[in-house]
């Protein structure tokens, strides 16, 4: 399938805008502007963007702890992102969710998740619902190599087989479960040879190389849209930094760290772009200028608005 | 006016809602073909279909999630847990999502769903099939828990849950699923939860039971009546939101309450019931809050009649408060 220069472009820029609002995220929470902490997945943007490029605002996304990016591309207003991670009153949770439970139900992103594995059985609701329904809607749940070690990985991708739900399991595998190295929590070292256990097919595919992801997950999401069932996507992505803003990743080689950064997605993608002309002299730092203009402006407006209400301390715990 | 069980008034409420309501869906192990395993959806996937009954792998935590996303994007799911003792597989989806949406979402998406699940002993059941957890769900804010002890209520008490916008656990007594029998109108029947019922008029001491106790309790009632004590028994219906004003205004005309459930002692719902009490009723009170229940111990299988507060020992506890 032929993209146009458009889209290709949107791509870039998708994945430009997630590093950026993650940098700053990471500076304003060292500055002590953000409360709580802040999971950032830099280096691992071309997952989020090239999956979400392929899916429409009726499409529904679950989304972990380090979802930043996944909200992000899937259009989430920055305004009341940034907001929301403020802990102000105007966030999409008014202020209760955080970093690690944003929502936009507008867009369809349907949560970011505080818990390992969470989504993965939600997953199977909003694809159960779509189908029942008659839509032609999709379901993408994020999770990461540490979550398909989790009970809930393992009841959702059987019922979600069995019952051929339009579902995508995008595991975003950067090789840590937060401290601890993937060599000393599985035996395989693809979480999707997983997927014939379950009888649907999986993939795994360079998670920095935005083409090779967009091309995988089009496929899955044309099979779920279509009636032909779950695919499990393995997007193998370098995790530049630590678990957490301010993790100082002593567990970590050196050298590891070093080379996760060689792997950059966004500028190997602008390279690509470069050499095939898309991308022409300027563009980049036209992108970079208009998604810094955006932040400035959901910064500003995070920043300026009204902390979160002592009022609304017991409101929407029941209808 | 037809004569039912509590299973059957199950089954006609899940029959009454699904053609009522498309939305309304069941999901479960063993729900669809073969009916649930005490046939509460008999014949329901017969009717509806399998894509509205729908038989799922063992695996609770699958189900309950399942039934989260349906809910949130508009469907009424009905989650069966084929019994109570099952539910802590899912206990994650329960307290972290289905509790919780609503709340940290900002009231973006809402979670209404029916979480129906047999409980309690008296079967022979052993460690596994005869727990009462409910004191757990109470304790998770954003969770409704309604516990019917007969089929007019059963009936009416699931109709309004499959209706309410928030969610629900709706715990089934099994021991009187078939032992408890009564007229239940054929249309419909609501009760509204959130209300207590005074089935008997007394003015020494007030019972507050519910379930399966709540027979118990009756039983304690018309023997002490024998022995002079007239007793007010309080049948909850629903644990939350609890009907306090019901509570409070029985213990301030009888100045003495004794409660009564299956589940152990320490830290289940009989202690809050007891705090509740003393805090609004404390100048009333001529003894302190009498609490009769199951012991700190797992379920046991061979002892559980000793186990289970049954009428005697109630009977006992009212008139240690009658003697106090």
């Amino acid at each position: 399938m032929s993209e146009t220069r458009n889209e290709q472009l949107a791509v870039l820029e998708s994945m430009v805008r997630i590093r950026r609002v993650e940098e700053r995220l990471a500076e304003l929470f060292t500055q002590g502007n953000i409360p709580g902490f802040i999971h950032v997945s830099i280096g691992q943007e071309a997952v989020a963007a090239g999956v979400c490029s392929g899916l429409g605002p009726g499409d529904s996304v679950l989304t972990t702890h380090r979802g930043h990016g996944h909200a992000v591309a899937k259009g989430i207003e920055l305004r009341r992102f940034m907001a929301e991670i403020y802990g102000r009153q105007n966030g999409f949770c008014k202020g209760r969710g955080g970093s690690m439970h944003v929502a936009d139900r507008n867009v369809g992103v349907v949560g970011a998740n505080g818990i390992v594995g969470g989504g993965l059985p939600i997953a199977l609701g909003t694809a159960l619902a779509s189908q029942y329904r008659g839509e032609k809607t999709v379901t993408v749940c994020f999770f990461g190599d540490g979550a398909s070690n989790e009970g809930t990985f393992h009841e959702a991708l059987n019922i979600a087989a069995l019952w051929s739900l339009p579902v995508v399991f995008c595991c975003e595998n950067n090789s840590w479960a937060q401290f601890t190295p993937q060599s000393s929590y599985m035996k395989v070292t693809s979480v999707a040879q997983r997927a014939a256990g379950y009888g649907m097919p999986g993939t795994c595919v360079d998670g920095s190389d935005v083409t090779q992801v967009r091309a995988a997950a089009r496929e899955a999401v044309e099979r779920a849209r279509s009636g032909g069932g779950p695919t499990l996507l393995e997007c193998k992505v370098l995790r530049w930094q630590g678990h957490y803003v301010g993790d100082a990743q002593k567990y970590r080689a050196p050298d590891d760290v070093k080379e996760a950064r060689t792997h950059d997605p966004i500028r190997s993608y602008a390279e690509v772009l470069g050499a095939a002309k898309v991308l022409e002299p300027g563009d980049l730092e036209k992108i970079e200028q208009c998604v810094k203009a955006e932040i400035d402006d959901a910064v500003a407006f995070a920043a300026a608005s009204p902390m979160a209400d002592p009022a609304d301390l017991l409101t929407d715990v029941y209808a | 006016m037809p004569t039912l069980n509590i299973i059957q008034a199950v089954n006609d409420a899940l029959r009454q809602e699904m053609r009522r309501d498309p939305t309304v869906v069941i999901l479960g192990e063993d729900v669809g073909k073969f009916g649930g395993v005490f046939r509460a959806s008999q014949g329901l996937q017969e009717e509806f279909g399998k894509d509205r009954v729908i038989d799922t792998p063992l695996a609770e935590s699958g189900v309950i999630g399942t039934a989260v996303g349906m809910a949130l994007y508009g469907l009424r799911p009905v989650p069966e847990i084929q019994f109570a003792d099952f539910i802590f597989p899912a206990m994650d989806q329960i307290v972290s999502e289905v509790a919780k949406f609503r709340y940290r979402s900002g009231g973006q998406y809402t979670c209404p769903m029916v979480i129906r699940t047999p409980y309690g002993g008296g079967i022979r059941g052993g460690h596994y099939h005869s727990q009462s957890p409910e004191a757990h769900f109470i304790h998770t804010a954003g969770l409704k828990v309604v516990v019917p002890s007969n089929p007019h209520d059963a009936k009416g008490l699931l109709t309004s849950a499959i209706r309410d916008p928030d969610p629900v656990l709706f715990f089934e007594p099994k021991r009187m699923y078939r032992a408890a029998r009564g007229e239940v109108p054929d249309g419909e029947v609501v009760v509204p939860i959130g209300k207590a019922r005074v089935t008997r008029e007394g003015r020494h001491v007030t019972l507050i039971a519910w379930g399966a106790m709540w027979h118990e309790a009756d039983q304690a009632a018309r023997e002490a009546a024998d022995l002079g004590i007239e007793c007010e028994v309080l049948d909850l219906r629903t644990l939350q939101p609890l009907d306090i004003d019901a509570i409070v205004e029985s213990v301030q005309k009888t100045g003495r309450a004794v409660v009564v459930h299956e589940a152990p002692r320490t830290c289940g719902f009989g202690a809050e019931i007891s705090a509740l009490i003393q805090e609004r009723c404390f100048l009333h009170l001529e003894a302190p809050v009498a609490r009769v229940t199951g012991f700190d111990t797992p379920f046991p299988y061979t002892l559980e009649s000793e186990y289970l507060p049954r009428a005697p020992r109630i009977l006992k506890a009212v008139r240690e408060v009658m003697a106090f």
